[in-house]
C-alpha cells in the first residue's frame, strides 16, 4: 500500500476549471473520503489519481514517486466505478478473475482461483460465481465490482460513489463491510461520496471539496465540530446546522429578529456582524430554559425527534432524543449549549480563537 | 349550417369505424398484392403452366421441385448465389467493421468523411452497375489502370473473364454495401460505455483482450443484424448482376454451358419472363429460394438471441 500526494493539481475541461490548485496528502493505510456536492471535483480528483484523466498542471506522487507520466495500468490502482462497470457476457467468476488474468501479471491458475474464492467469501457472493453479470441485482453487481478490486493487491483503492446507486439498507450493510475490509487489509482507500453520513461514518480523514477547491481537511470529528466555513457546516450534519445573523452590541450577542441573547465567548474576537451557528442537538428544550419559542413543526423519527421552534423571525431546529410529548403550537422553553457555538464571518469563514 | 354542428357530425364516426377505415384498405391491398400472389404461385409451382399460353395450369405434383433440386443446371445457380453471398457478406463485414473501428474516435472532419463513405449506399444499383461497367472496362476503365495495368491487351477483363466476373460483382457489392455495415457497427461501438474501457485499463487488460472481451461482444448483436440483412440481400442479388454482366460470361462445364454470374434471381427472372415464361417451374424455384432464406434467417435470429442472452 502507498501514500498519495497531490501537489497543486489543476484540471480544466474546456472553459470549466474542475480542479483549482488542489493539494493534499493521503497517508498509507488511511481511509480517506472526498466529500462534496455534485460538480465539486471529487470524481475528477479520483480519476487524476488513477491516471484516467491527466491534470493540466501539478504532480501526483505515490510514496513520493511522481506518477504523472504513468498510464493507469502502471499505477497499480483498483477503481470501483459508480456504474458497477462489470464486463457483460462474462460470469461473475470471470469478472473477478479478469484483473488477475492480465498478461502483465501472469498468475498461476490455482492462485487465481484461490484469490477469487477468498474475495467472493469476503463479500458473500460465492453462490453467484457461476452466474452471468446481467442477471445480478444492483447490490450484487456492486459487490462483484468491489470484489474485482480486492482480488488484487493494489497500491490504492479508489472508490467513486460505490454505494450511491444502492437502496438504503444495502448501503448501510456495504458501508460496514467496506470499513471492515479496509481495516483488515490495511489498505489505502480514497472514497468519493456526496453523502455526509458515509463520510462521517467511514472516514479516518475527510476532505471537503467545492468547485475544485479544498475547503477543509480533517477527521470527521474536526469537520463536524469545527467546520471551516458555513458551507462545510451546512454540508455535514442532519438536520442542518442553525445559521442565524447575529451582532455584537454592548458586550452581548444579539440574534437578529429573535429574543435570543447570549454572552460573548472568551478568547474570540467577534466582528460587529457575524453568523452564529448552532447544531440542532445543542438546542435543548427544557422547562427551565432561558429562551422561549413556539413549536412550528415536529418530525418524529423514532430514535429522535426534530422540533422546529419559532423564535421571532427565526426557526431553530432542535434534535431531541426519542419521541417527545412536545406538540405543534405549544410554547416551549429551551437552552442553547454555549460551549458548542460556531461563529462565522459574513463571508462564511469560521472565526477562530485568537491563539494566545 | 351553424358553426357548432360540425363537431356533432364528426361524433358519428366512432372509434371502431375510424379504425376500420384505416385498416381495411391496407388489408385489402395486402391480400390482393401479397397474400393472393403468394398462395396462387404456390399452387402454380405444382403445375405445368406458362403465363403467356392460353392453356390452363396442368397439375404435375412435385415434378417442378424435382427438376429444380436435381438438375445440375439449376444447382449451378444456387452454387453461384451461395458462393457470392458467402464471399461478399464476409468481405463487407470485414471492410465495414474495419472502417467503423477507424472512424470510432472523433477527429476533425470525421463527420464529413463518414457521410462521404455512405454515398455509395444511397445510389441506385442500376446506376452503380452502369458506371462500374465502365470502370471495369479494360481499355478505358480506371480500375485496371488503378491496379497498374497500362496495356489494354494484357489488362484483366473483369466482366468478361469467367474466373474474375463473380469477383467483379463482389467488388462492386462490397463497395456499395460495406458502408451499411460500417453504419451499424458505428452505432454499436458508440453505445459501449467508456467506463468499461477505463475499468479494463485499470485492470491492465491488453488491447486484444479489450477488443475480444468488451468491443466484440458489445457490437455482436448489431453485427449479426448486418449479416442477416446483407445475406438476405445477397441471396436476392439481381440488379447489380443485370447491370454489370447480365449473368455472363458463359463457361463450358462438362457438356453444359453455364453462366458464371447467373444468380438464382437472375435465373428466375429468365425462367419467368418471356420468351421462356415457364411460370410453373419458376414458381417452384422461387419457393425453394424462399425456404432457404427463411431457414438462414432463422439460424441468424437464433444466434442473435443467444448473443443477447449473453
Amino acid at each position: 500500500m502507498s501514500s498519495i500526494t497531490l501537489q497543486n493539481i489543476t484540471k480544466r475541461f474546456g472553459e470549466k476549471t474542475a480542479l483549482n490548485d488542489l493539494s493534499l496528502t493521503i497517508q498509507d493505510q488511511e481511509f480517506f473520503v472526498l466529500l462534496g456536492p455534485t460538480g465539486a471535483g471529487k470524481t475528477t480528483t479520483l480519476r487524476v489519481i488513477a491516471g484516467l484523466e491527466k491534470q493540466d498542471t501539478g504532480d501526483v506522487l505515490f510514496d513520493g514517486t511522481s506518477m504523472t507520466g504513468a498510464v493507469p495500468a502502471e499505477r497499480d490502482v483498483a477503481f470501483v466505478f459508480q456504474q458497477y462497470s462489470l464486463y457483460p457476457n462474462m460470469s461473475v467468476f470471470d469478472n473477478l478473475a479478469f484483473p488477475l488474468r492480465s498478461p502483465l501479471r501472469k498468475l498461476p491458475k490455482g492462485e487465481i482461483e484461490r484469490r477469487v474464492k477468498t474475495a467472493a467469501e469476503t463479500l458473500r457472493i460465492t453462490h453467484l460465481l457461476a452466474r452471468k453479470t446481467a442477471k445480478l441485482s444492483g447490490g450484487e453487481m456492486q459487490r462483484v465490482s468491489i470484489g474485482r478490486a480486492i482480488v488484487r493487491e493494489p497500491r490504492v483503492y479508489l472508490m467513486d460513489e460505490p454505494l450511491s446507486n444502492l437502496d438504503a439498507k444495502l448501503r448501510e450493510a456495504l458501508r460496514i463491510e467496506l470499513v471492515h475490509l479496509q481495516k483488515t487489509q490495511g489498505s489505502t482507500t480514497v472514497f468519493v461520496t456526496h453523502d455526509q453520513i458515509e463520510a462521517l461514518t467511514m472516514a479516518q480523514r475527510i476532505a471537503v471539496l467545492d468547485e475544485g477547491h479544498i475547503l477543509q481537511i480533517g477527521t470527521p470529528h474536526e469537520i463536524y465540530d469545527a467546520p471551516a466555513t458555513t458551507f462545510v457546516a451546512t454540508l455535514v450534519g442532519t438536520p442542518r446546522i442553525n445559521l442565524m445573523q447575529a451582532s455584537r452590541q454592548d458586550g452581548r450577542i444579539f440574534v437578529k429578529d429573535s429574543s435570543v441573547r447570549l454572552p460573548p465567548p472568551t478568547g474570540i474576537d467577534l466582528p460587529a456582524d457575524f453568523l452564529l451557528g448552532v447544531r440542532p442537538e445543542d438546542v435543548r428544550p427544557t422547562n427551565s430554559g432561558e429562551f422561549s419559542g413556539k413549536v412550528a413543526l415536529t418530525e418524529p423519527l423514532g430514535v429522535e425527534t426534530i422540533v422546529h421552534i419559532r423564535s421571532g423571525e427565526n426557526i431553530l431546529t432542535s434534535l431531541v432524543p426519542g419521541i417527545t410529548p412536545i406538540s405543534v403550537g405549544e410554547e416551549v422553553r429551551f437552552d442553547i449549549v454555549r460551549e458548542r457555538l460556531h461563529y462565522f464571518h459574513p463571508t462564511g469563514k469560521r472565526i477562530v480563537a485568537a491563539s494566545v | 349550417m351553424s358553426s357548432y354542428s360540425q363537431p356533432a357530425r364528426r361524433r358519428h364516426l366512432g372509434d371502431k369505424r375510424l379504425i376500420q377505415m384505416f385498416i381495411i384498405p391496407t388489408v385489402v391491398l395486402l391480400i390482393l398484392m401479397n397474400v393472393f400472389p403468394l398462395i396462387y404461385s404456390l399452387y402454380l409451382s405444382f403445375t405445368e403452366y406458362s403465363a403467356i399460353n392460353p392453356t390452363p395450369p396442368q397439375w404435375v405434383g412435385l415434378d417442378n421441385y424435382k427438376k429444380v433440386l436435381s438438375d445440375n443446371l439449376y444447382w449451378h445457380n444456387f452454387a453461384v448465389t451461395g458462393r457470392y453471398a458467402l464471399i461478399s457478406v464476409s468481405l463487407q463485414m470485414i471492410v465495414g467493421f474495419g472502417l467503423a473501428m477507424l472512424l470510432k474516435e472523433k477527429f476533425k472532419g470525421s463527420g464529413l468523411l463518414t457521410t462521404l463513405i455512405l454515398v455509395p449506399m444511397m445510389l441506385s444499383p442500376a446506376v452503380v452497375g452502369a458506371f462500374w461497367k465502365n470502370i471495369f472496362n479494360p481499355s478505358f476503365g480506371i480500375f485496371d489502370q488503378f491496379l497498374g495495368y497500362s496495356d489494354p491487351n494484357t489488362a484483366p477483363e473483369w466482366l468478361g473473364d469467367p474466373d474474375l466476373a463473380l469477383w467483379a460483382v463482389v467488388i462492386v457489392d462490397v463497395w456499395m454495401w460495406s458502408p451499411f455495415v460500417m453504419l451499424l457497427s458505428l452505432a454499436g461501438l458508440s453505445a459501449i460505455p467508456d467506463y468499461l474501457y477505463e475499468a479494463a485499463a485499470i485492470d491492465r487488460a491488453s488491447a486484444w483482450f479489450q477488443f475480444r472481451r468488451i468491443t466484440l461482444p458489445q457490437v455482436m448483436p448489431l453485427l449479426l443484424i448486418a449479416v442477416l440483412f446483407r445475406t438476405i440481400e445477397a441471396f436476392k442479388q439481381f440488379d447489380l448482376v443485370m447491370g454489370l454482366t447480365g449473368g455472363g460470361p458463359s463457361l463450358l462445364q462438362g457438356t453444359q454451358a453455364v453462366n458464371v454470374t447467373e444468380t438464382v434471381s437472375v435465373k428466375l427472372f429468365r425462367l419467368a419472363m418471356p420468351p421462356q415464361a415457364q411460370t410453373g417451374l419458376s414458381s417452384a424455384m422461387a419457393y425453394v429460394v424462399l425456404v432457404i432464406i427463411i431457414a438462414i434467417s432463422n439460424l441468424y435470429i437464433r444466434a442473435l438471441n443467444k448473443v443477447r442472452e449473453g
